[in-house]
């Protein structure tokens, strides 16, 4: 059974977290970064870490570790930020992602990637777009769209109302 | 070769600014009908809009545009009265334009019915107003109450001007023949033209591509000296011409004695003594043919002469010339300034650390020549505020008189500049404001005058700069808002509990909720309660805020606060921690140190004692949850927000900086206390923060 939507061959961005590998559509991901300095933003979630500077432009960072409640590993010389455009509103912006280590980009059939199962993921369903197979491996890929929606997103400061401590 | 598409966009352009001016002089006739500059501006766009568009081909347009003009000629010869309904179809006439205009763009058909309807309406009120005019004056003015005074100038007396046009060497590369303008000449009047050769060169020198020749020519014409300068309405820039009137003919006089020729020369400033006599054979037959057509009395040429003399003292102003530049390429420019900007500041900070004389005379110079770029190229999209509030007089005009209510439209601030982006999304804003105003602030005739105010509402409309904001105000003398209704409407919506107390300015905060009205009935103009909170949306998006209030029977005030321009702020940089922020420089008055057992001292009260003031302080690092250890010398901000002295604690103070906003992106667009981010000289992001919003959300959380 193929998943629904997916019907020709599409190539994608494979990355680690932790020992998973994860896989993004390569017609979102603009570039890879190595890790650079990041800006944080204060009274932000913890998996927004912050911004950077992509040539002059400002881009937001997210831990997709965080999101994706792994725990905090330190950076090492693998760590990389993949830098994805996405439409957040009717606005379409840059939006960096951390990951572990960046794997290679890959061709993937459509009778290739399975739906995702309805248990045993920590990430909710809908995040996932397909699961992939390569040499016994899985892939997960990811749903752009649903992952960095804005209802994901958009910060919202609700800290503010609390007083302070 | 050139697209034939530019002109056309170009006339495009320019019609439209016409457009605004014919819409701006509409609304001074009407509020001073004796203003005859007013008219002769309305007519000279009327006459350009006719003129360009039959030159590009916009036949539709020029044809409408020819009546409306030949019934503005016979208003501004005063033989029409200024008429409330000649207003109101000078004015449709102009939207009438402005339909066909954009139909034209887009290609969609327009109502050409209409076009016939304000013709024809436009012919019945000359008809009628000639008989009026010439029948019974003043009854017709104190019917209308509007009546054009009479003209100064009888047209019927024919006038006699001195023109002389010089046009410019390569005219003809513009494709325009001086042939034509005079053939245009004779068709006013009596008219004696002259040939100047004395520029023509020798022939092995002549080009035959350049005009040599000017023109002295005299023409009688009962037409005014409007209708003489709209021939050369196209050439103006190119050519040199000086129009005079010599006199007002009155026929007796024709047999008073010449005066000499050579005096005239010498006085006109075309010859000297010596040499009249050797142009004289040469002048003598202008003289002759001006004498045998009594076109010019010799008194009168000499009277006109000293005049002129006069005249000559008072030099022409300076022609103040613009270029038309489309806005992207603007912004392309603004963005390139900002990438200089920045890497100039990264400049700056590597030659600091080389440390080599050498290098460092070079790089303040471009420091220097980067900061007065960047001051340049932003003023180029300051705009007057004034452009925005001319629109606003028609829409009063219209709506006060659709509802019956009379209002006067009051401007204060118009040459008030801010950047152009915000300055055109502000339009729809301040649109629904003063829409508000009028339907719901100002009440009808009879209730103003029940409560004992004038029968005419007024609304203000006012702006002004206060630091690097602009604070526009919106104020009518109305009836203000009512605190009982909208907490009523506010508890039916659940807004609100019933005993949830308010503080007036969270009441009147209330009426920015989405679906929110107090009107009892709602109108065509306004009530159904979309609106205020679109206002809301609109200006929070510009990084602005607004505010209202509003005293019952007395008026509302809105008052808008927004940001200069979007791009650039002069910043202070300061760090927290490891981290950098930028304090805009505008507000801040001074820096103060801060030990840590003082602020100990104040045993949990962030005020601090400057030179024996009290100025409250906030604590970025407590603010915004910094976890690093406090050190023992800090330093204060003092800023000066929305008038209040206001201390911001950071760790240090680095200096100024050039800071170019950038944006965050929609990711951020609900954090409102950070206003963008800037790229340091490193490439360090550093975020720059709003101390309005910063001063709110303190203030919020007070007890």
């Amino acid at each position: 059974m193929s998943v629904d939507g997916i019907t020709e061959t599409n190539q994608y961005l494979t990355f680690k977290l932790d020992d998973e590998i994860y896989a993004l559509g390569i017609n979102h991901v603009r570039e890879v970064l190595d890790f650079t300095k990041i800006t944080r933003v204060p009274r932000m979630p913890d998996f927004m870490c912050g911004v950077l500077n992509l040539r002059g432009g400002v881009v937001p960072v997210v831990d997709l570790r965080i999101k994706f409640a792994m725990p905090v590993k330190e950076k090492t010389v693998d760590t990389c930020i993949i830098i994805i455009e996405i439409t957040i509103g009717e606005e379409e912006t840059l939006l960096g992602i951390m990951a572990d280590s960046v794997q290679e980009v890959m061709s993937l059939e459509p009778d290739q990637i399975k739906p995702p199962p309805k248990i045993g993921t920590r990430l909710k369903t809908e995040f996932i777009k397909g699961m992939g197979k390569k040499n016994d491996e899985f892939i997960i890929i990811l749903e752009c769209d649903k992952v960095f929606s804005s209802e994901e997103l958009v910060v919202v400061q609700d800290f503010e109302s609390q007083p302070e401590a | 070769m050139v697209e034939p598409n530019r002109f056309i966009e170009g006339f495009r352009q320019e019609a439209q600014e016409l457009l605004v001016e014919i819409e701006a002089a509409v609304l001074d006739i009407e509020e001073n009908p004796e203003e005859h500059e007013a008219v002769n501006r309305l007519f000279r766009a009327m006459h350009t809009i006719k003129g360009s568009g039959a030159m590009f081909g916009f036949d539709d347009i020029a044809k409408f545009a020819h009546h409306v003009e030949t019934a503005l000629d016979k208003v501004r010869g005063g033989l029409v009265p200024i008429t409330r309904e000649l207003i109101d179809l000078t004015l449709s006439s102009r939207d009438q334009i402005k339909i066909m205009l954009e139909a034209s763009a887009t290609g969609e058909a327009f109502d050409q019915e209409k076009n016939i309807e304000i013709i024809n309406a436009l012919k019945i009120i000359m008809g009628e107003g000639t008989e009026l005019s010439s029948d019974d004056k003043s009854s017709h003015k104190q019917k209308k109450n509007l009546s054009f005074p009479e003209p100064e100038i009888d047209q019927q007396i024919p006038m006699t001007y001195r023109i002389r046009l010089k046009p410019s060497a390569d005219i003809f590369k513009s494709g325009m023949d001086p042939a034509l303008l005079i053939e245009d000449l004779k068709a006013l009047g009596e008219c004696k033209v002259i040939a100047q050769t004395e520029l023509i060169p020798d022939l092995a020198l002549y080009n035959p591509e350049l005009c040599y020749l000017f023109w002295d020519i005299t023409l009688t014409t009962a037409k005014d000296v409007n209708a003489i300068k709209d021939v050369f309405i196209f050439v103006e820039d190119d050519c040199d011409i000086s129009i005079e009137i010599i006199e007002k003919h009155d026929l007796v006089e024709s047999l008073t004695p010449l005066p000499r020729l050579g005096e005239i020369l010498i006085e006109r400033g075309d010859t000297t003594k010596e040499i009249v006599d050797k142009t004289l054979a040469k002048q003598k037959r202008i003289g002759e043919i001006l004498i045998e057509n009594g076109a010019v009395s010799p008194e009168k040429v000499k009277s006109a002469l000293s005049e002129q003399e006069v005249l000559g003292k008072h030099k022409p102003s300076v022609l103040v010339s613009s270029v038309r530049v489309p806005s992207d390429r603007l912004d392309k420019l603004i963005n390139l300034v900002g990438e200089l900007v920045i890497t100039q500041a990264r400049l700056s900070q590597v030659s600091a650390k080389v440390n080599n004389i050498e290098l460092s005379e070079p790089v303040e110079e471009v420091e220097r020549l980067t900061g007065e770029l960047r001051d340049n190229v932003l003023n180029i999209r300051m705009m007057p505020i004034g452009t925005t509030f001319s629109k606003f007089r028609r829409l009063v005009r219209d709506l006060s008189g659709e509802l019956g209510k009379k209002i006067d439209l009051v401007t204060y601030g118009a040459e008030t500049e801010m950047d152009k982006t915000v300055l055109e999304r502000l339009d729809d804003p301040l649109v629904h404001l003063i829409r508000n105003c009028i339907d719901h602030g100002i009440q009808s005739p009879e209730e103003r005058k029940r409560v004992g105010k004038s029968e005419r509402g007024t609304i203000t409309l006012s702006a002004h700069h206060r630091g690097t904001n602009v604070v526009i105000k919106i104020s009518d003398d109305g009836s203000g808002l009512k605190s009982e209704v909208i907490r009523k409407k506010a508890e039916e919506k659940g807004l609100i509990t019933s005993d949830q107390e308010l503080s007036r300015k969270e009441m009147f905060a209330l009426i920015f909720a989405p679906g929110f009205s107090t009107a009892e009935s709602i109108t065509n103009v306004s009530g159904r309660g979309v609106g205020m909170d679109v206002v809301k949306k609109t200006i929070e998006s510009l990084r602005g805020s607004i505010e209202i209030d509003s005293i019952t029977d007395q008026g509302t005030t809105i008052t808008l606060i927004l940001p200069l321009t979007l791009a650039i702020i002069h910043g202070l940089l300061v760090t927290i921690g490891n981290d950098f922020f930028v304090l805009p420089l505008m507000t801040v008055e001074e820096c103060v140190e801060m030990k840590k057992s003082n602020s100990e001292k104040n045993r949990g009260r962030n005020i601090l004692n400057v030179r024996g003031e009290i100025v409250p302080y906030i604590r970025l690092r407590d603010n915004f949850k910094i976890n690093c250890n406090q050190r023992d010398l800090e330093h204060v901000v003092i800023a000066d927000v929305n008038g209040r002295r206001i201390g911001f604690v950071v760790d240090n103070v680095i200096g100024g900086h050039q800071t170019v906003i950038k944006s965050l992106g929609p990711i951020f667009a609900n954090v409102r206390d950070i206003s963008g981010a800037t790229i340091l000289g490193d490439g360090t992001v550093a975020l720059i923060l709003d101390t309005n919003v910063l001063l709110e959300k303190a203030m919020e959380r007070l007890p």
